[in-house]
């Protein structure tokens, strides 16, 4: 094995803008860990070592410029995509059989932004078929295992993106993030995910699951990663007309601007802590940080989202209604599989879908299906429409005790693999906390805050924030950050 | 309110899906403790609220109408499953 690089994305930037290391060095030792570990990991899907070698040995030969960290801020840098977002000349299939040889003839704008800032892509990483899932075990391919314990899921739907970065197989993910899709992969894995506000990153060439809830977000090693890595992405675009015309700020600048939390007041719901609800190795941790928080200056105010227990319903009400009417376009016609053997067009589409998609995908566009339809609308998706008002509305009064908003990512550790699969609505529930941020449009930062004393698997602190208020989320992220115990390389790959 | 099995085909026919009778009937099933537990939004009272669709409150950013050739026909019929080359082909419609 060639030398391991362990630092964060924004230390190697660094180091290979300097020309300390080469590009080559940097991505072969992404590529031997990817030896090393994906036998049992399993997070990849789709492998591009070839291209990302040639990639780099091409950038050496150029050699970075004085002006490469402002003109190409992620020079070099190896990371990883989750296989929902296309890219051109690269598979990209969705973890679903009905993409499985599906290769876009262009990129998601945030991929080309990440392309033109220099970065080398390692490849395409696993997920829950079209990101529908909280465990990464609905992917038509294969089971991602946790880093930290191979026999515990990575969570989901983003579970490939998170494994990565935490077996550090790439210095950095995208992910996306419906219903928790970042955040609680990222917090099985005990690494840095953000959901950003609806609106702040654009969504041209991410396939669409729920269009009114996705968003994509950076998984880093760190926040000040996750910063640098948003700070890339975010900023209107014409392609998407859902992507706000706001100006980014300068997010990893910005960082050094808070040094202690003074004057921060955190609102605790009610509702997100109840000693019922939380694991002990969840509980302890979130308490810990919270007392960090309040040392630092913070002070907790305790609040209430009152509607939180709707807001499971809710969300798999609007996420299935958009997912019926999204997932129509896979009609075995332009893109995707197609059954042969149909004698007309209706049984044409009937077949290539029941073939194409997976159990949970086809469960998800039947309830859509039934909830938008007639004699059932009102019923249910105008209902969940007007309760996720409420859920909004409960956000908008509690920032006005609070600036930010502090609770558990998730109500347990990393489950074990098929642990869950039997019961869809069990599968839900594990979503509890995280949903109601995505019914609302607004921002939230899941970061590592220890390893529960039980389990020994990490636990993910989420701190949620106005809408477009990434800044103050990544500020009080970074402060906390450095006053709790950094994590050990993860167990389960531990050599 | 309950879904049977016969509920649950058509709206397999709705959405151009064809799941075998066995995964029918698990759906159905499925269906009924899911929308049970949906039922829970009727504990509340939602007269008069304006349902939320989407989170955007930003204005529709406008922009020049202009046509652009930025794929070939080539790479647009690359993935069908299949073409004459010109078109995407499909079993016959009419007779």
């Amino acid at each position: 094995m060639s030398e391991s690089y362990l630092p964060t994305m924004t230390e190697i930037r660094g180091r290979l803008a300097a020309g300390e290391v080469r590009v080559e060095q940097v991505v072969r030792s992404c590529l031997d860990r990817m030896d090393a570990f994906e036998p049992s990991v399993r997070a990849f899907i789709t492998r591009t070592d070839e291209q990302a070698l040639s990639q780099a040995r091409e950038m050496d030969r150029s050699g970075p410029t004085p002006e490469t960290l402002t003109t190409k801020p992620l020079w070099g840098v190896p990371l990883t995509l989750k296989d929902v977002l296309t890219t051109r000349g690269l598979r990209t299939t969705c973890a679903s059989r009905m993409l499985a040889d599906f290769t876009p003839c262009f990129d998601a704008e945030a991929v080309s932004r990440l392309r033109n800032a220099g970065a080398v892509i390692l490849g395409k990483v696993n997920m829950d078929e079209f990101a529908m899932g909280s465990s990464t075990e609905n992917s038509a391919f294969q089971t991602t295992a946790n880093p930290w314990k191979l026999d515990a899921v990575p969570g989901g739907s983003s579970g490939g993106s998170a494994a990565a970065v935490a077996a550090r197989m790439g210095f950095a993910a995208l992910g996306t993030d419906t219903g928790g899709s970042i955040r609680q992969p990222a917090a099985f894995c005990g690494i840095v995910g953000l959901k950003p506000s609806y609106g702040r990153v654009s969504r041209y060439g991410l396939v669409a699951y729920a269009s009114s809830l996705d968003q994509i977000g950076p998984m880093t090693l760190t926040v000040e990663d996750a910063a640098l890595l948003l700070r890339i992405i975010a900023g209107h675009d014409p392609k998407d007309s859902t992507c706000a015309d706001q100006p980014v700020p300068d997010y990893p600048a910005l960082l050094a601007q808070r040094s202690d939390l003074s004057g921060l007041r955190i609102g605790m719901p009610q509702e997100f802590w109840s000693k019922e609800g939380l694991d002990l190795d969840v509980a302890e941790r979130c308490a810990q940080s919270m007392a960090v928080a309040e040392k630092l200056g913070a002070t907790c105010v305790p609040i209430s989202l009152p509607h939180t227990p709707y807001a499971v319903a809710a969300y798999y009400i609007v996420a299935s209604a958009e997912a019926s009417s999204n997932l129509a376009r896979f009609d075995g016609v332009r893109y995707g599989y197609r059954d042969k053997e149909a004698a007309n067009l209706i049984e044409m589409y009937r077949n290539s879908r029941s073939k194409g998609f997976g159990e949970e995908v086809q469960r998800r566009i039947m309830l859509g299906t039934y909830v938008l339809s007639s004699g059932y609308y009102d019923a249910y998706y105008k209902k969940a429409a007007q309760v996720r008002r409420l859920i909004q509305q409960d956000f908008h009064q509690a920032f006005k005790q609070c600036d930010v908003i502090c609770g558990p990512v998730t109500p347990t550790t990393a489950f074990g693999m098929g642990e869950k699969t039997a019961d869809p609505l069990q599968m839900y529930l594990t979503d509890i906390f995280t949903i109601s941020l995505n019914l609302a449009g607004l921002p939230g930062l899941s970061l590592p805050v220890g390893l529960g004393e039980r389990s020994g698997l990490p636990v993910g602190l989420q701190i949620l924030g106005p809408a477009f208020r990434e800044d103050l989320l990544l500020q009080v992220g970074h402060v906390l950050e450095h006053h709790l115990p950094r994590l050990p390389l993860p167990t389960g790959i531990a050599q | 309110m309950s879904i049977s099995t016969d509920d649950a085909a058509k709206v397999a026919g709705l959405a151009r899906l064809n799941p075998a009778p066995e995964k029918i009937t698990q759906f159905a099933d499925q269906f009924n403790d899911i929308l049970d537990y949906m039922q829970k939004l009727n504990e509340l009272d939602t007269s008069g609220i304006e349902p939320l669709y989407t989170p955007v409150t930003h204005e529709t950013v406008f922009r020049d109408d202009e046509v652009l050739k930025e794929y070939s026909r080539e790479e647009l019929l690359g993935n069908a499953p299949e073409t004459d080359g010109n078109y995407f082909i499909v079993p016959r419609i009419v007779g």
